[in-house]
């Protein structure tokens, strides 16, 4: 092991380096990569970004740097929007089984008879050693939720920075989620048949809800619970998006035609395996999809078509894609999307299914998602092309700030690696 | 490399095949007890039939730490015959010109529900726990194979050739392990690898204890172990009664036979050195009292499965001889995988010891490729410098060891089974794939020909049959 000693020096004086940048929002030049905007300016070879007071300054497509800029040296190296986990629990959960409260995991509770009502913005941890873990693979912020309640809905999500500070809550009731496929099914009556009354039942009783007085002292003998009624307004407004998960065609299009009966519902699909099959009435929806490009095995009677295009295939129909479902390895969305792009997806595609695609789904395009001035200065300097799984992010920013480059999961495998055999591991730090 | 067309035959490593398959038959007549010689259920695999076929100008990673640049390979009769700069190329030869592309051996993946954990995954098809008792090492998986399982196809399209099925990890024992070719057909005899040896799944920590913590223990760790102790103490008894018996048969004064048992056939069968042991373990100090058990009962644990913190062990795994299979990434989803690390895999190599990519995961073994890419750019970043063909043993000559295969398979060396795999490209990038799988010397799986695409009988006349998978 001795052989390894000289790293493990050479990494923790880099991190210290990082960390010492990190106190605040200095002035910053990032010099010579390829800035992948996400923007008009498209993809710029050995360009500069230059940050100032956490947003971006300018975008430059030439190496010029202004007086009072620290230049970071890109050459070489790709610079992306920070990426975004579009679908997660992070913040919810630090171990998944038998081990204390799973926030992102609800058992029925009387406040809510469909799910509904359950709001996520109370229970984020930024705290979680997944923040860092997450972070320093690239992902500057997430949409997080329940992956369960039993109920119809699986209740209204957050979208949360990474950057570990108290106020993560980037957006409260960014998104209400309901499942259609199998488990939704299974959830409500065990059949299509009584999910889908329940479904209509809930929004038909959440439109008469809007003109009554949901006060306790009102009678309301509605199916739903006041606490769910007053979530699904605004979602009936359009004012969140429904994210729908549906995986067989016929469930996709019957989530389509909610469209029909509650105009004004912006609708997101979600897993959409049969998606290819309908893509071209998703497109004309104007829905974007969120999907695990992966998933290529019939897992259930509603997946027989699942396969490894579906997203080229709902890409080129003009379906707005983005990529990345998980909470502990949402660190691994990139690779998702690249086996998308190796089954046909246009790389930049890729990239936008990482990014812009999600902020764009979210209502998060003001600050978010591109590289352009005035946007946050939320993004991630590269070792190179993101989607390959042998490159890795080597510095990521915050609102203009450098994050250090560490995490628990470093810290172990820099204690075994600098084991000293003298002395118990734990007087190794 | 420049072919040369006329016929060349590797008599000599033919014949030395054969001796070394005489020596063992040897071996084991003298020394195998009478209750592991029955063979119940024998293997039926057929090779498919295929003229010889030649890779050329192409980049072989031989699975065993060398790279050959533009060179070329020979499968011939099921058997690689050739590999290096300057291949023979028989007159009937297929030849496929590998500009630009990389062959390797086939990927085996050590460690696979495929068949007992089927898609679709429906209650009906969950075959993979017997978890009704603690101890069931008298069940087999391969008596819950379904070889209709589309998980095989989607496999082969990533390159795997050859496959440990195990049974889940509900119970301390939970029976036989299997090694299957991927090449499913009729039934499960059909696919099973003639000459593997059979393996045993043991499970260490949470699951065991989770499974049965209110069915009657155990419910804690310690009872996990006195649950192996107990077992492994009636297996020696087991062992004895048939040493007695096999004795006094030679001395001519037997009486009736011991009755048979088979839940302590396999466990004897363990203490004898006949089956492999596979045991699921995450946590470092867990495994470390696997080993002392290993060291009081005198078998050898082969394999930690998953072994999510060998790294803080790596040095005592590689001292006592223990293959580790890891992920490249999964950590957290229980307490026991809480302290998993990206750099577990090339640590535990860096270390000298035995380390092995698995997936245990349906979609995860599509691309076994790139778990090992991850793991070992994830080392190098972190200082560990280890060529790509060193790594490309984690994926197949260290599982086929791990299985007790590797005479027969698992590199690419001269009379070795042609169990190899031609990539778009570099395999260590998300963006290549397997172009060609050949399964002892039959391309089994042609990516530019969709039609000769393999089907199960379950995806047959559904919706997207042959589609992209």
């Amino acid at each position: 092991m001795k052989m390894m000693k000289h790293t493990l020096t050479a990494v923790i004086s880099a991190s210290l380096v990082v960390f010492s940048v990190a106190s605040n929002a200095e002035k910053i030049a990032i010099t010579g990569a390829q800035i992948h905007t996400m923007a008009a300016a498209g993809i710029i070879e050995n360009g500069t970004l230059l940050l100032d007071n956490g947003k971006i300054q300018q975008v430059l497509d030439s190496n010029t740097v202004p007086a009072g800029y620290r230049e970071i040296d890109a050459q070489g190296k790709v610079v992306t929007p920070g990426f975004i986990g579009a679908l997660t629990s992070l913040g919810l959960q630090e171990v998944s089984l038998s081990a204390g409260i799973v926030d992102a995991r609800v058992d029925a509770h009387p406040v809510s008879s469909v799910g509904a009502a359950y709001d996520v913005q109370f229970a984020i941890n930024p705290d979680s050693s997944l923040v860092p873990i997450t972070r320093v693979e690239g992902f500057t912020h997430a949409v997080t939720g329940i992956s369960r309640t039993g109920q119809l809905f699986n209740g209204q999500g957050a979208v949360i920075s990474l950057d570990g500070e108290f106020n993560a809550l980037v957006k409260a009731h960014a998104y209400m989620h309901v499942d259609v496929g199998e488990n939704g099914a299974d959830n409500n009556g065990e059949s299509r048949a009584a999910m889908w009354v329940a479904l209509n039942q809930s929004f038909d009783e959440a439109v008469y809800a809007e003109n009554t007085d949901l006060s306790p002292s009102e009678a309301w003998e509605g199916m739903i619970t006041r606490a769910d009624a007053k979530a699904l307004i605004p979602v009936l407004k359009g004012e969140l998006p429904l994210l729908v998960t549906a995986n067989r065609a016929t469930d996709i299009l019957q989530a389509l035609a909610l469209k029909q009966r509650y105009s004004s519902l912006n609708l997101v699909l979600v897993n959409a395996v049969e998606g290819w099959r309908v893509a071209n009435q998703i497109a004309a929806a104007n829905v974007p999809v969120i999907l695990n490009p992966e998933n290529n095995l019939p897992g259930g009677f509603d997946q027989l078509g699942a396969t490894l295009e579906n997203a080229a295939r709902l890409h080129k129909a003009g379906v707005l894609i983005a990529i990345g479902m998980d909470t502990h390895n949402i660190r691994l969305a990139p690779q998702h999307a690249g086996n998308a792009v190796a089954n046909g997806l246009p790389h930049a595609a890729g990239i936008a299914s990482l990014s812009l695609n999600i902020a764009k789904i979210f209502g998060l395009t003001d600050t978010l998602g591109s590289l352009e001035p005035g946007k946050e200065a939320s993004l991630v300097i590269w070792s190179g092309d993101p989607l390959e799984v042998t490159q890795a992010a080597e510095q990521v920013f915050i609102k203009g700030e450098s994050m250090p480059m560490t995490s628990r999961q470093i810290q172990l495998r820099d204690r075994y690696l600098n084991r000293d055999e003298s002395k118990p591991v734990g007087y190794i730090r | 490399m420049r072919p040369n067309h006329n016929k060349k035959m590797g008599v000599a490593l033919a014949l030395s095949v054969i001796l070394l398959a005489g020596c063992s038959d040897d071996k084991e007549a003298q020394t195998t007890p009478a209750y592991s010689k029955s063979n119940p259920f024998p293997s039926t695999y057929q090779r498919i039939e295929s003229a010889p076929v030649v890779i050329s100008n192409v980049t072989i990673l031989d699975g065993i730490g060398n790279v050959i640049e533009e060179g070329a390979i020979l499968l011939e009769d099921g058997k690689i015959t050739s590999l290096g700069d300057d291949v023979s190329v028989p007159s009937n030869a297929i030849e496929i010109d590998g500009t630009g592309k990389w062959v390797t051996p086939g990927i085996i993946d050590n460690h696979s529900h495929l068949g007992v954990y089927p898609s679709p995954g429906t209650r009906s098809h969950s075959d993979g726990n017997e978890a009704t008792s603690p101890v069931t090492a008298e069940v087999w998986a391969e008596h819950s194979i379904w070889p209709q399982d589309p998980g095989f196809q989607r496999a082969l399209a990533g390159g795997v050739t050859s496959l440990q099925i195990l049974p889940g990890s509900a119970n301390l024992f939970g029976g036989r392990s299997v090694t299957v070719k991927n090449l499913p057909n009729r039934s499960m005899q059909d696919m099973k690898f003639p000459e593997a040896p059979y393996g045993i799944k043991m499970a260490c920590g949470e699951n065991p204890k989770r499974v049965y913590g209110s069915k009657g223990g155990p419910m804690t760790r310690m009872a996990n172990v006195a649950g192996y102790r107990k077992a492994w103490i009636e297996a020696q008894e087991y062992q004895k009664k048939w040493a007695d018996f096999d004795a006094a048969t030679e001395a001519g004064t037997a009486g009736e036979p011991p009755k048979r048992d088979l839940r302590l056939e396999t466990l004897a069968g363990v203490l004898d050195g006949e089956i492999l042991v596979h045991m699921h373990c995450y946590r470092a100090d867990e495994m470390a009292v696997m080993l002392d058990v290993m060291k009081e009962f005198d078998y050898q644990i082969g394999t930690f499965h998953h072994a999510v913190e060998a790294y803080k062990i790596s040095d005592k795994l590689a001292d006592n001889n223990v293959c580790s299979a890891m992920w490249a990434d999964w950590w957290g989803f229980k307490m026991e995988a809480y302290d998993g690390i990206r750099e577990n895999i090339p640590m535990v190599h860096a270390a000298g010891a035995c380390a092995i990519v698995h997936s245990d995961d349906d979609i995860g073994i599509q691309r076994l490729n790139q778990e090992a890419a991850k793991a070992w750019s994830d080392g190098k970043r972190a200082g560990i410098d280890i060529s790509q063909a060193d790594a490309w043993q984690w994926l197949s000559a260290n599982p086929a060891k791990s299985l007790g295969i590797f005479e027969h398979t698992g590199s690419l060396e001269e009379g070795k089974n042609a169990d190899v795999v031609l990539w778009s490209g570099d395999p260590f990038s998300t963006y290549t794939q397997a172009e060609k799988v050949f399964i002892d010397g039959a391309m089994v799986y042609d990516r530019s020909n969709p039609a000769s695409w393999a089907v199960s009988d379950f995806e047959l006349g559904q919706i997207a049959q042959g589609d992209a998978k």
